[in-house]
């Protein structure tokens, strides 16, 4: 008998049907992954399982140990035994790891905390996972791969039985992966069931059981993961078959565009602490320059430094075209024809509540219309040309960034920055949380805009992405540049151990 | 593409139907509760466009700031303070009425981009520096008063808060207004993207009702002693507002900085100068409130403005503002201040004693932000 099934899902959102007769079932013990573009429904299929959305307002049965189930909210499910580690981590940063972990729930008497027993249990609870984390530290002072964990921790706690992880690697950096999965491989075999949803394939194959496959809101296939292979599910996923993902391109190089030398940047809370030590670079006109690395290894805060936006301590000189230039704030930099497409499009790169129209004119305001006056007409104009050819599908540009899938927010991030004409233009993981055909669509993008002599500094976390595109890879370690590879000599192994900082010799060609 | 509305746009609009259908229910209570049914006369209704006037002018301010992500708790002090240069100057000093109107402007202005200052360069948050504004304008109103009233006996200056517009002048002004916004509903027309020749005479339609409201406001204004002059700066304060809101450069920049100043700021925008730039308009606003309210009175008091603060906040954020930043409309702003005041006036008519006043408006402010928050939830 399955652990969990779960029967011919359907639910409506108004004019959308966002679920439209899914049908999954998770074995005690069982690896189980779930994937698809994103508006695929894997989300709206877990707010289902976890009560968000209670009984009634879907339909279809919810069958745990062969008793059909229905919750009237998140309790409901937790009681049930499910757990759920969404994308964003729902911890209070201010309290204690022991506090976050029994929060709600602290061993009292008379309703006074028994704080002995409380900081005992967790640290029981966190050894059991085999984690060196003081119960007692503020869960604010923790890296974000640790704070991961100690949702784990919290979710066993609650005696969870079914566990649900919502793209937990996203920021973790690889060791941190690889103590999550030790401890997800051990609850295996302590019998949690466990749905797990990623766009990162490779892990996906490396550690399920089954893969689940949805899209448009049904249940595309569901395969034992020995017997397909990634080529098969992307193509389940975008319902044809991707055959190059990276389109061989030769990007015609031209004059350097910006050179950035010796670059230090450091940490706006510890001002002692370095980010960024020493790197030097440059990057020519219908050039991708990619620099790799892992998360914190400094990459972000390296372009931030040089568009003027970085709030800590930094020094660094730049020259623009062969010209020497000081760049103080992002305006400046806006002027000196530099783009930034953010990391964190919510947070950094979008106004959620405003129109497209509005979000894609911002940094070009001026340019757009006049210096004083804004011009709807003039704005509208401007932004025909990056809706079409980034091809945003939204009913018109006066609809709300918030309501758009990542993919076209992000495009219409892309399209912001296109509208300020620049001649350099720094993409911070431009692909993060978008589904597959959006990705290659962007990757086009890429292509096209260095082939008009655009130069692109590309920072991404997906090795094959930097690989695919860049003419030339940058690999930082810890702040320090560790190697530096053109296209030809840029294999995954090379890049990775620089990125480590194994890197050998032979390996650092320049 | 150009004829199709968003969202936001078509509930923006769906909120101000709203709000002034809440208007004239509120209205048409009261006219049938009040003895005598006084409520809805042109001498009334007069009375009450003077009354919604100051608060009125420092909501327009008071908006843009809230937009901006900031808050300002002085300026009700701010009034006292720069009423009170404005009567000092005349009287003990024996200036002008220019000159006190120049400084009582200009004071505002002064101490909003003071303030402003501390809050985006200094990093002091605009609650903080308010909240100490607060207490420290009204001081310095008392100690410049030395906790006396100044009068003021220069007649052209008591016409500021008392005097009405000639009718003939009352409906220059209606002309005026009616010919701008025949004149917008043709620029939009005419730069919509497309379309067929239904656009025109459709934009011409949609304008035939706040030009006939003009009309109708005018004439019930003239049918008792003309408009009232507070009324016509309030009228002139809320357009320019409205404008800079909508169409400048400075309004789009302060909707971003509210909405989400890291973007803001990523974007090329300086969210500082911007700030205290936000302040300075809402500080200069405030002194022409000042003066209408020290002229109307017809002399400085050392607690005048006491609680204005309150009341544009809560004008504000019944008109649909967001306190958290991004999100507001001038026209909802003056529509709150307008049923604010309609509140008052009405209870008072209906005899409604003073402590049940305070009760029933802060209760209604609740209601409302409560039943707001409801239907965006909603939607």
């Amino acid at each position: 008998m399955p652990l969990l099934e779960m029967h011919d899902i359907q639910k409506e959102f108004p004019g959308v049907r966002a679920l439209d007769g899914v049908t999954f079932t998770l074995e005690a013990g069982e690896f189980h992954a779930l994937v698809g573009e994103n508006g695929a429904g894997k989300s709206t299929l877990m707010k289902v399982l976890s009560g968000v959305y209670p009984a009634g307002e879907f339909d279809g049965r919810i069958v745990i140990d062969g008793r059909d189930l229905s919750f009237s909210g998140i309790r409901d499910s937790e009681n049930a035994g499910i757990a759920i580690i969404f994308q964003e981590l729902s911890l209070v940063k201010e309290l204690s790891v022991g506090e976050n972990i029994f929060l709600g729930r602290a061993p009292s008497r008379m309703g006074v905390i028994d704080w002995t027993e409380l900081y005992r249990q967790a640290s029981r609870l966190l050894g059991e996972l085999g984690l060196s984390i003081d119960p007692r530290a503020k869960v604010g002072s923790l890296g974000i791969g640790q704070q991961q964990l100690v949702e784990i921790a919290k979710a066993l706690s609650r005696k969870a039985r079914i566990l649900v992880l919502d793209e937990p690697t996203a920021a973790l950096t690889d060791t941190e992966v690889e103590t999550l999965f030790a401890i997800l491989r051990d609850l295996k075999t302590r019998g949690v069931g466990m749905i797990y949803i990623s766009h990162r394939l490779d892990e996906v194959f490396r550690m399920s059981d089954r893969i689940t496959v949805l899209r448009d809101g049904r249940t595309v296939a569901t395969h034992p993961a020995a017997e397909t292979t990634k080529d098969g599910i992307i193509a389940e996923m975008v319902g044809r078959e991707v055959t190059d993902i990276f389109p061989e391109t030769k990007h015609g190089l031209g004059e350097v565009v910006l050179k950035a030398e010796n670059v230090e940047v450091y940490s706006a809370d510890e001002p002692d602490k370095k980010i960024v030590d020493g790197v030097s670079f440059f990057v020519r006109a219908g050039e991708v320059l990619g620099i790799a690395g892992l998360m914190g290894a400094g990459r972000s805060e390296l372009l931030s430094a040089i568009f003027g936006a970085w709030q800590g301590k930094h020094s660094l000189k730049l020259e623009l075209s062969g010209d020497p230039t000081t760049i103080r704030t992002p305006r400046d930099a806006i002027r000196a024809g530099i783009g930034f497409v953010t990391e964190d499009r919510k947070r950094y790169g979008l106004i959620l509540e405003q129109t497209i129209l509005d979000n894609m004119t911002l940094a070009a305001l001026k340019r757009v219309s006049s210096r004083v006056l804004t011009s709807r007409t003039k704005e509208r104009r401007a932004a025909v040309e990056p809706m079409r050819s980034l091809r945003i599908k939204a009913p018109s540009v006066e609809t709300v960034a918030g309501t758009l899938s990542g993919g076209n927010q992000q495009k219409v991030v892309l399209g912001k920055w296109l509208l300020t004409k620049p001649k350099l233009l720094f993409l911070d993981e431009p692909t993060r949380g978008i589904d597959v055909g959006a990705k290659q669509e962007i990757y086009n993008e890429i292509n096209k805009l260095a082939a008009t002599g655009l130069a692109i500094v590309l920072v991404s976390s997906e090795l094959p992405e930097v690989l695919g595109l860049a003419d030339r890879v940058i690999v930082l370690h810890e702040g320090r540049k560790t190697g530096e590879f053109s296209k030809a000599d840029a294999t995954a192994t090379r890049v990775m151990a620089a990125a480590t900082g194994h890197a050998t010799d032979t390996a650092f060609i320049k | 593409m150009s004829d199709s509305k968003s969202i936001l746009t078509n509930r923006a609009a769906l909120r101000a139907y709203a709000m002034i259908g809440v208007l004239a229910a509120i209205w048409i209570l009261f006219h049938i509760i009040t003895p005598g049914h006084t409520f809805l006369t042109p001498r009334n209704l007069s009375n009450l466009m003077t009354q919604t006037a100051v608060t009125g002018v420092i909501a327009v301010g008071m908006l843009m700031v809230i937009v901006s992500g900031q808050i300002d708790l002085s300026v009700g002090s701010i009034i006292g303070f720069a009423g009170g240069v404005s009567a000092y100057v005349m009287t003990e000093m024996g200036f002008s009425m220019t000159v006190a109107i120049i400084a009582a402007v200009a004071m505002g202005t002064a101490i909003g981009l003071f303030q402003g200052a501390l809050t985006a360069y200094v990093n002091i948050p605009s609650f903080i520096v308010t909240l100490g504004g607060l207490l420290a304008w009204r001081g310095a109103a008392k100690w410049l008063l030395g906790g006396n009233t100044i009068p003021v006996s220069d007649e052209i200056f008591k016409g500021i808060g008392n005097a009405n517009l000639p009718a003939v002048y009352g409906w220059v002004v209606a002309g005026l207004f009616v010919a701008a916004v025949f004149y917008a509903a043709y620029r939009r027309a005419a730069t919509a993207q497309t379309d067929g020749s239904g656009r025109l005479s459709r934009e011409l339609l949609k304008a035939a009702f706040p030009a006939a409201a003009i009309v109708a406001f005018i004439a019930i204004m003239n049918a008792w002693q003309g408009v009232p002059v507070p009324v016509v700066i309030f009228l002139c304060v809320a357009f320019l507002g409205a404008f800079i809101t909508n169409s400048t450069v400075f309004g789009r920049y302060l909707y971003a900085i509210g909405g989400n100043a890291d973007a803001a700021r990523l974007s090329g925008i300086n969210n500082r100068w911007n700030v205290l730039k936000v302040f300075g308009v809402l500080g200069a606003l405030t002194g022409i409130a000042a003066l209408i309210f020290t002229a109307r009175v017809g002399s400085a008091l050392p607690d005048a403005g006491t609680l204005k603060e309150l009341d544009a906040i809560a004008a504000c954020v019944i008109g649909g503002a967001s306190l958290v930043g991004g999100r507001g409309t001038v026209f909802g702003a003056c529509l709150g201040a307008l049923i604010m005041a309609s509140l008052d006036n009405g209870m008072s008519l209906v005899g409604v004693r003073d402590f049940m006043q305070d009760i029933i408006k802060g209760s209604i402010l609740v209601i409302a932000v409560g039943l707001d928050m409801a239907g965006r939830k909603q939607s």
